[in-house]
């Protein structure tokens, strides 16, 4: 059997149903095999939108995103992709041709050194030196991709020995003495937490990606409602938590300047929203005066901690995460537990309450929170015209998706207002670039999504700017009847660096104009995709149902207040104290 | 967004007061790696990233002709060695790694002189040489080369010695490292 047909057949015994690509000289054995192998292909427009499709996919399933390019430019291209899924634990494979064996290390064309690039992206990659080594290369790349902490993993075949003809058998094991993650946790440890957590008057939750990754949410319920622990998740961890309660709509007070015709359900009680940069003031101001915080599956992230010297000055740490690196890499943890956090979850549970902790405890602590939640409520100054304010956008469009799509975003204010205003009921309907924030991820995000999960509804939300990264992939949405429906928030601005310029930097705009290019609408339409442009708030939330309605991809210019700030904030190098906004 | 968000410009002492956690205190990390092409580029890697310079790196095989032994110094503060080791435990052709214990540990490192030594010289040089117990293993009428094994401090401490002979070039191994005891490193 050729390698590459012994590469389909390890594809296929890893259960892959789909793989994001584009063919080039170097993968043209791979892409004969392609042909026969009954694995459906994706033909996307550049390699990077292969790679954050993938990753989308990755993301809204849970399963590895697979994505395949040829040598040379085909693999730089995938440089941002492989970075995005490192930086954000997304398990995905990556599979790159390469020139021949006889031509390694002589510039020979569409010669790049692909295994050299890549090291320090990858969580592990694979350099074929024999065509004997594929399969076991292809199913312990899958198996270092999701296993532990999840990421990305590169294999690159030559040319040559991707034709080499060897015998297949499938491969029952993987070899890898170096490679053992911890998942379990520590028992002792587990029961110092518990007993911390009961001792503790003022604790948090504080949920990141981790909870996401292990599929940990109901454990994540779990352990916050056995006692009233207040929980607040980071940007990645929207949707660990559910945002709402279970009570549908109702009386509840509407947001703050919640405007037009949009309205939500009532918020989770134990809910603060998230945390951060551009969190609510509950969720900040209870990590600040916390006396006890519980870290699961989250990496104190700078956009997390603010000045990390005066972060949570008051409090312990319990840090759970499947990585052992991440544990005391900012903060000090009092209680370190490695492992994933369904395990641990579980387990802390059953700890907990076998200590019988007194709830009443908590209740001061709740008093404040309620305290700061109502004199501080996520919101803003709504127009008193037709003008859609970006914040009221977002609430649309929760309303006219039910709360219930999957949304993925590109990166800068728009991500912050989806993060805070669209309410994530479940996880994986969350989707963003956190980490590495890139520009152009979402529209090939929502894509890899779509073709996951066909039976919801998947959003994009994107910038004016960012969604140019990478609008090449609308032809792929066309061709192959990829249902995305694109919002683009188009304030004219690189919006976020607008903010920056503005109240950083003294008002000098410096290039950060986007114009009225191009015409979404049109382009939309040359794409091969519907077009559309709102720009009336009092129909906005009809219009983007009817947008939804459409069949096929479809792209809506949302013509959204220019110069609008993301709010609250925490100025980069401050303690969340100081919040502004 | 790039930090600091103020518009002032931040001073060079700011800078290298942020930057500058170095304690001086000398790592000897002893790593036991699968005998794979690029494991010393990914480890080499974690270090270059974080600006660590690696002072002495040796590579070479182990009992098992699977499984390669590097051992490498580093000048750090405590943290930010651990904060690599954890990462280095993460590489998955990474099967075992030690931060030794110079209380714990025998170190040695192989020292090549070559010394300018012409005629009148050369006994003062031979007695300093004993008392190192070097070995001469080239000789001309004009220069010797001379073996030394020991620790760092003992090949530094007869360098200081020759040099003023005229020390023509000098090689070294870097450390190889094992742990006192019965015990595996």
């Amino acid at each position: 059997m050729r390698a590459v047909d012994a590469l389909m057949e390890c594809l296929k015994a890893e259960g892959v149903d789909v793989v994001f690509g584009l063919p080039g000289g170097a993968n043209l054995p791979t892409y004969d095999a392609f042909v026969d192998a009954g694995i459906r292909h994706i033909l996307v427009r550049h390699e990077a939108g292969g790679g954050h499709a993938a990753e989308g996919y990755a993301k809204a399933t849970g399963r590895v995103g697979v994505a395949f390019a040829t040598s040379g430019p085909g693999a730089t291209n995938l440089i941002t992709p492989i970075t995005d899924a490192m930086m954000d634990s997304v398990p995905v494979v990556f599979i790159t041709g390469q020139v021949r064996t006889e031509l390694l290390g002589t510039d020979g064309f569409q010669e790049a050194d692909t295994i050299g690039i890549t090291m320090p992206i990858v969580k592990h990659s694979f350099m074929i030196q024999d065509p004997l080594e594929i399969p076991r290369a292809i199913h312990e790349a899958f198996y270092v991709a999701r296993s532990g902490r999840p990421g990305p993993v590169l294999v690159d075949i030559p040319q040559d020995l991707s034709r080499a003809d060897i015998p297949y058998e499938p491969v029952a094991d993987v070899r890898l003495p170096g490679y053992q993650p911890t998942l379990e946790g520590n028992q002792k440890q587990i029961r110092q937490a518990a007993k911390a957590l009961v001792a503790s008057r003022r604790p948090v939750i504080y949920a990141g990606g981790g909870v996401v990754n292990a599929d940990a949410s109901e454990e994540l319920v779990e352990f916050a409602t056995c006692d009233r622990f207040p929980v607040t998740c980071t940007l990645m961890g929207l949707g660990a938590f559910p945002a709402f309660g279970d009570t549908a709509d109702g009386d509840s007070d509407p947001p703050a300047g919640g405007g037009g015709r949009a309205r939500r359900r009532a918020p989770h009680p134990q809910w603060l929203g998230m945390l951060g940069m551009h969190g609510t003031r509950a969720a900040n101001y209870a990590m600040d005066e916390a006396d006890l915080i519980c870290a699961v599956g989250a990496r104190f992230d700078d956009r997390v901690t603010g000045k990390l010297s005066e972060f949570a000055p008051r409090a312990k740490f319990i840090h759970i995460d499947v990585d052992p690196a991440e544990i005391s890499k900012n903060v000090p943890a009092h209680i370190p537990i490695v492992g994933d956090a369904k395990h641990v979850l579980s387990k802390l549970v059953v700890e907990y309450r076998a200590l019988s902790a007194d709830s009443a405890r908590l209740a001061e602590w709740w008093e404040r929170i309620e305290g700061w939640r109502k004199q501080y409520p996520l919101g803003y100054e709504d127009s008193s015209d037709s003008e859609i304010k970006p914040q009221y956008m977002i609430q649309a469009l929760h309303e006219a998706t039910g709360g219930e799509a999957i949304v993925t975003s590109d990166v800068g204010q728009h991500q912050m207002w989806a993060a805070q205003y669209y309410g994530f009921p479940a996880p994986r309907r969350w989707i963003n670039s956190g980490g590495l924030g890139t520009m152009g991820f979402g529209l090939p995000a929502a894509m890899g999504a779509a073709v996951g999960c066909p039976d919801r509804a998947v959003c994009c939300i994107a910038g004016d700017g960012s969604v140019q990264m990478n609008a090449q992939e609308l032809a792929t949405c066309a061709q192959e009847r990829i249902p995305i429906k694109v919002f683009i928030m188009n304030n004219g601005y690189l919006g976020m660096v607008r903010q920056w310029q503005e109240l950083f930097w003294d008002k000098r705009y410096s290039h950060v104009e986007m114009g009225p290019y191009p015409d979404f609408v049109k382009l939309a339409e040359a794409y091969g995709a519907t077009g559309m442009r709102f720009e009336d708030k009092a129909t906005l939330v009809d219009d983007m149902k009817r947008a939804i309605d459409t069949a096929g991809p479809v792209v809506v210019d949302v013509k959204v207040t220019r110069e609008e700030n993301t709010y609250p904030m925490i100025p980069a190098g401050q303690p969340a104290r100081e919040m502004v906004g | 967004m790039g930090e600091p968000a103020t518009k002032e410009p931040l001073s060079l002492e700011e800078l290298q007061a942020s930057g500058n956690l170095r304690t001086g205190r000398k790592h000897v990390l002893s790593i036991l790696v699968e005998n794979k092409s690029g494991v010393l580029t990914r480890i080499a890697g974690l270090f270059a990233r974080r600006g660590f310079n690696i002072d002495t790196l040796t590579v070479g095989p182990t009992d098992d002709e699977q499984v390669s032994r590097v051992t490498l110094t580093v000048d750090g503060a405590l943290h930010p060695i651990d904060q690599v080791t954890k990462q280095l435990h993460k590489l998955v052709n990474v099967l075992k790694i030690r931060d030794l214990e110079p209380d714990d540990t025998v170190a040695r490192e192989l020292a090549l002189f070559k010394v300018a030594a012409d005629g009148a010289q050369r006994g003062e040089l031979m007695q300093i040489i004993e008392i190192f117990r070097g070995k001469v293993v080239d000789v001309t009428k004009r220069s010797l080369v001379i073996e030394v094994t020991g620790t760092t401090e003992k090949v530094e401490a007869f360098e200081s010695m020759v040099r003023p002979f005229g020390l023509i070039e000098m090689m070294r191994t870097g450390e190889i490292a094992i742990s006192r005891g019965r015990g595996e490193t």
